[in-house]
């Protein structure tokens, strides 16, 4: 990477600035503000399977319990900032222990996939099972199906009277994907960054020069999984309700779609992925002519078969291709796309 | 003593529709290494033609055991042609396009049939051990599975076609320098595994409401069932059915039915960190 941390700063913070500006001159805050709650859920996910190689059917699962958390920790407290931490912190360590039981039992690929999608669907049953009032968290009823409401919402730190909402909380959203976003690209920049993608290239390899792959792993798995949590109490706040459906196999889904779309191996490409799917669904919910579901599953399926990299990679390499000076680096940077082509495939 | 041949005749039942459930996705996935994520699909397509000839007027045996099957099994042949034969080798590609067709089906079913519960009776009337009352459908399951399970291994052994199947499976270079076309031979598998989960989507009709989500349901534990069987295709299928249906079954009757599910999917993520290569890596090797 060419480019130096403090200009990475720079850029990210203009161009936050930039689109806290104009994004709201084109739409909704309200809308906005979702969107950049799943563009924060893409990054998650982008940063370890992107970065990582560790395809997770269960983004969802550290979602949803962001969110849980939030909002049980809320009702008990009834002040928003203590809950804000523990949703980042109750995903994180929930994720080292099952990352830990996964990567030091040396499993891969599909049986990833599976054990995570199954630890979703644990969650998503046992959350549904616990409607009845005996379900209780300090004074929080779990409510089953019905999700809870009514749960403080974010307010400003010390004073839980002072609540953050409309355009304001759009602004703490959009702040914070800045943050998340840069703190992403301090870690990829970092010697742990270099490393993950390392052992994402082969991992044999960067546990023979004695790197410790399998903390490697679980500690880039909990950091997802701390971005998602933040993402789960962020929605919360915006939806002012959590239901079980924040853990449904659907969700995940919809994640993993985000950064096919967006193009895995890079930061933008998740979070612009997200934003835009979530964007288009919320455009063809207003509609009845097709069904929502269909399109969604059309546009995955076309985009593995036409375009396997994302968009971001595509519009890059274009990019390159038509105004790139220097052929040597068009080269470069071709044979670097290959090396990430065979990875994905 | 009637309670103990309840609690048997639920658990062979257990066992036997996991063993329906995942018919399909073994032939798929442990065939072809193929992961057909849109297998519950499949499955509610079978459960829908079903439903759709009996409302015609077909007999209901014919309309889950011939029509269903065929149906799903051709639509699954024009899924091969035109989106999974371009994507074989390559897993995680095959498992985001499989989630994308079934999320596809999903949208599909939606607009078709609605997003209502629909359903049939089923046509075996249930009788008294003592005094519990059993499903005499369960039987008829319990028999299918069965039946399936030899059928299944009748045609992998002992005819010429389950041999080329078989050895394309293994290598395919090979079966085309012996004349045979590995292309072909996909389609074929893919039409048969597809059918398969026709069948046990349209067996098990009759016993759920069927919604265009209901193919959910099944997919988790057909997954966790084939994947834990390991290498040898019906010996793999056998023994994690067993297991897991045993589980499941012990943990409904000693605490409640959530549990029971729950259970099923924590013996799941345990076995599969003993064993991650499945059940018959370790045991039963070599056997098909």
């Amino acid at each position: 990477m060419p480019r130096s941390l403090s200009k990475d700063a720079i850029t990210t913070i203009l161009v936050t600035a930039i689109l806290i500006w104009v994004m709201p001159l084109l739409t909704s805050t309200y809308t906005l503000t979702v969107l950049i709650v799943y563009g924060m859920l893409g990054l998650s996910l982008g940063l370890i399977w992107g970065f990582g190689g560790i395809l997770c059917f269960g983004q969802a699962a550290f979602f949803g319990l962001g969110a849980y958390t939030y909002a049980i920790a809320a009702i008990n407290i009834g002040e928003s900032t203590v809950p804000m931490v523990l949703a980042v912190l109750v995903p994180a360590v929930f994720a080292a222990l099952l990352g830990a039981m996964m990567f030091y039992g040396r499993l891969n690929d599909v049986y990833l996939g599976v054990i995570t999608l199954v630890v979703t669907l644990i969650l998503f049953k046992f959350i549904n099972s616990t409607a009845g009032p005996q379900y209780m968290i300090g004074n929080a009823r779990l409510g089953g199906f019905n999700g809870i409401p009514g749960f403080q919402t974010l307010n400003i730190p010390g004073h839980p009277d002072d609540y953050i909402w409309g355009d304001s909380y759009f602004y703490v959203c959009a702040v914070l994907l800045g943050v998340v976003f840069f703190l992403v690209s301090a870690l990829l920049r970092s010697s742990f960054g270099r490393i993950a993608v390392g052992i994402r290239e082969n991992e044999t390899r960067m546990s023979l020069m004695g790197y410790d792959v399998r903390a490697r792993k679980t500690v880039l798995f909990a950091a997802g999984a701390a971005i998602a949590g933040l993402a789960g109490a962020l929605f919360a706040n915006w939806a002012e309700i959590v239901t079980p459906s924040l853990f449904s196999l659907g969700q995940s889904a919809e994640i993993i779609i985000w950064c096919i779309v967006g193009g895995l191996g890079t930061r933008l490409g998740p979070i612009l992925g997200a934003a835009g799917l979530a964007y288009l669904k919320f455009l063809l919910g207003q509609q009845t002519l097709i069904d929502n579901t269909l399109i969604t599953g059309l546009i995955l399926v076309l985009f593995v078969l036409f375009l396997p990299k994302g968009i971001v990679p595509a519009l890059a390499s274009l990019w390159k291709v038509s105004f790139g000076r220097r052929p040597k680096e068009r080269i470069h940077l071709q044979r670097r796309m290959k090396s990430r082509g065979r990875i994905n495939g | 003593m009637d309670l103990i041949v309840v609690i048997l005749v639920e658990m062979l039942y257990a066992v036997a529709s996991l063993i329906l459930i995942s018919a399909g996705l073994a032939v798929v996935f442990g065939m072809m290494k193929v992961i057909n994520l849109a297998h519950g699909e499949f499955m509610m397509l079978g459960g829908y033609a079903t439903i759709t000839a009996v409302n015609l007027g077909v007999n209901i045996f014919l309309a889950m055991l011939i029509i269903a099957p065929i149906v799903v099994g051709l639509i699954g042949l024009i899924t091969e042609r035109l989106v999974i034969r371009h994507l074989y080798g390559r897993l995680v590609d095959t498992m985001l396009a499989t989630w994308g067709l079934s999320l596809f089906f999903i949208g599909l079913a939606t607009m078709i049939f609605g997003n209502t519960t629909t359903g049939i009776s089923t046509p075996i009337p249930g009788f008294t051990i003592g005094n519990y009352q059993i499903n005499g459908y369960n039987f008829f399951i319990i028999v299918v599975a069965g039946l399936l399970l030899i059928g299944m291994l009748t045609i992998l052994k002992s005819t010429r076609a389950g041999l080329i199947a078989r050895g394309a499976m293994q290598r395919s270079d090979m079966a085309a320098a012996l004349g045979y076309s590995p292309d072909r031979i996909y389609m074929a598998t893919f039409f048969c595994g597809s059918a398969l989960s026709g069948l046990a989507g349209a067996v098990l009709a009759p016993l759920v409401g069927l919604v265009p989500t209901s193919g959910g349901a099944y997919i988790a534990k057909s997954f966790i069932t084939v994947i834990a069987g390991g290498p040898s295709l019906i010996a793999g299928l056998f023994t994690s059915a067993g297991f897991f249906g045993i589980v499941n079954q012990v943990f409904t009757f000693a605490i409640s039915p959530v549990i029971g599910e729950v259970a099923l999917l924590v013996a799941a993520v345990v076995l599969l960190r003993l064993l991650p290569q499945g059940i018959t890596a370790k045991f039963f090797k070599g056997k098909l």
